[in-house]
């Protein structure tokens, strides 16, 4: 008997994609797959990583190329509405994504689109709530948090759908450093697995298995990660010091 | 950048769910609007005074609102005296001041800031978000009320942009004058506020798709009326009701 193995829960085949207006792709031949793993993913400004998000998203159509989910194919408007119900993405700007008034009916708002009844996408909200240690938040009103508080909120409107696989673009920016430890402890705690886009590494250590990065317009896997060791300069450097967590 | 002063309270104002205040306002301002004799427009007056009184506003705050809508009813008194017609009842040099003008203008000052009182005790004692529920609850189309809502929810983000955009202005030496260079800055300014709310208003939309979101709002359960809340409706009433009866038993003879 023939074992077949599980298709990977997303699998990217030689994805391209050209802004309408640019001459050259901005990403070429991508291939990429996820079964389990935390992947974090790195590369310059500019370099398409917010656009493949978009791309696998089904909000950007990428130019050639086949997106699996779970090994079947992706193609019609139809096929992105299943992969926003598995897959969540929290954006750059949590005041992109937090548009209801209130913090609850924020977090209600995925679960009553994907067909939940009031009563069940109110307790599901306020469980998430509860597992982000979000308690007490639901009638705060959404524009007057803090940005870190944003940032948690934001995650739990997309945790509130119960995806499979989480991808977070840069999360940990313009956090403080008590909010970033906070959202470390969170994403080690989730079952999702998850692909963040960052260019804190050390964040990315702490929350991830895996590194890419995009190199020359394609997804490249990183080596392990290694210790290393190199000798650099400060101001006052005989001082004992600490070097970022 | 809009502070909601009178929101934050524990009368009996704020309690009440934000539908009954809708109508009650609505029915008390309707009949103050449709009033003409002076005594029962003071009568109407008193009633939303008071109103406001048990309210119990911040004074500084209250003081400063009122003088505010009556910047608007001074225009009135400084234009329709003079030009307004009717019996002439004195004169001052060149200026004829009318009996009619100034009736009307009286007249409009207490009906404006009857219904001023009227909606700053009901409608101010609600945040704007449950106002737009209220709306939404009350049978309005409910796309007109998420577009008061989303409004409310981006002004706060496009005040923003447009303060960073500003302040990096500032931070660069600009100082606005009467000169080519200060209009030119200020439509950039203004130019690029517009774009970036548009660029803004295309990724909450993302966002929304994201999450489901195909054309239709379901509205999340919400706490339904207590017996207090069709007391205060009732009272509402009766006071509108009382108002209507006054106006019309005083309408002038004519």
């Amino acid at each position: 008997m023939i074992m077949r193995s599980q298709p990977p829960l997303l699998e990217l085949r030689d994805i391209s994609y050209s802004y309408p207006d640019h001459d050259s792709p901005l990403l070429e031949g991508i291939n990429f797959s996820i079964h389990k793993e935390r992947i974090g993913l790195i590369g310059p400004n500019g370099s398409g990583k917010t656009t493949l998000f978009q791309i696998i998203m089904g909000l950007l159509k990428a130019d050639t190329g086949e997106i699996l989910l779970e090994g079947k194919k992706m193609e019609t408007e139809k096929d992105f509405q299943q992969i926003r119900r598995r897959l969540g993405l929290l954006f750059q700007n949590s005041d992109d994504q937090l548009f209801s008034p209130t913090v609850l009916e924020d977090v209600a708002f995925g679960p009553l689109n994907i067909g939940a009844t009031p009563a069940e996408a109110r307790n599901t909200s306020i469980s998430t709530l509860k597992q982000l240690g979000l308690e007490g938040f639901e009638e705060r009103i959404t524009h007057k948090l803090s940005g870190g508080e944003k940032k948690i909120v934001a995650l739990a409107t997309i945790l509130a759908m119960h995806p499979q696989l989480l991808l977070l673009d840069e999360p940990s920016n313009n956090l403080d450093p008590e909010t970033r430890e906070r959202l470390i402890t969170i994403l080690r705690g989730l079952n999702q697995v998850h692909i963040i886009i960052s260019h804190d590494l050390d964040f990315l250590a702490s929350t991830c298995t895996q590194l890419y990065a995009i190199e020359k317009k394609t997804l490249v896997r990183c080596e392990e990660k290694q210790v290393h060791s190199h000798e650099h300069i400060h101001p006052y450097g005989n001082q004992p010091h600490q070097h970022g967590t | 950048m809009i502070d909601e002063p009178f929101a934050t309270g524990s009368t009996l104002f704020h309690k009440r769910d934000a539908r009954v205040k809708i109508v009650g306002a609505a029915s008390i301002s309707l009949v103050l609007a449709l009033n003409s004799s002076i005594p029962a427009a003071v009568a109407g007056c008193l009633v939303t005074g008071s109103l406001l009184i048990l309210s119990r506003p911040e004074p500084l705050s209250l003081c400063r609102r009122i003088a505010t809508i009556n910047v608007f009813t001074l225009f009135l008194w400084l234009t329709l005296p003079l030009t307004y017609g009717g019996e002439e009842m004195m004169q001052i040099s060149f200026l004829k001041l009318h009996l009619d003008g100034i009736h009307m203008a009286s007249l409009i000052t207490l009906k404006t800031n009857g219904i001023f009182f009227c909606f700053l005790a009901l409608l101010a004692t609600s945040t704007t978000v449950s106002l737009g529920h209220g709306l939404e609850r009350l049978g309005l189309p409910r796309k007109l009320c998420f577009l008061l809502l989303f409004s409310y929810r981006q002004l706060f983000v496009i005040h923003q942009e447009y303060q960073r955009l500003r302040r990096a202005a500032r931070l660069r030496g600009f100082i606005p004058a009467n000169s080519l260079h200060t209009y030119r800055t200020y439509s950039h300014l203004f130019g690029m506020t517009l774009v970036k709310s548009w660029n803004r208003g295309e990724r909450v939309h993302q966002a929304m798709v994201l999450r489901g979101f195909s054309g239709k709002f379901i509205p999340l359960d919400q706490p339904q009326l207590a017996k207090e809340d069709y007391l205060f409706l009732i009272t509402m009433l009766l006071l509108s009701l009382l108002l209507t009866g006054l106006s019309l038993s005083l309408l002038p003879l004519s």
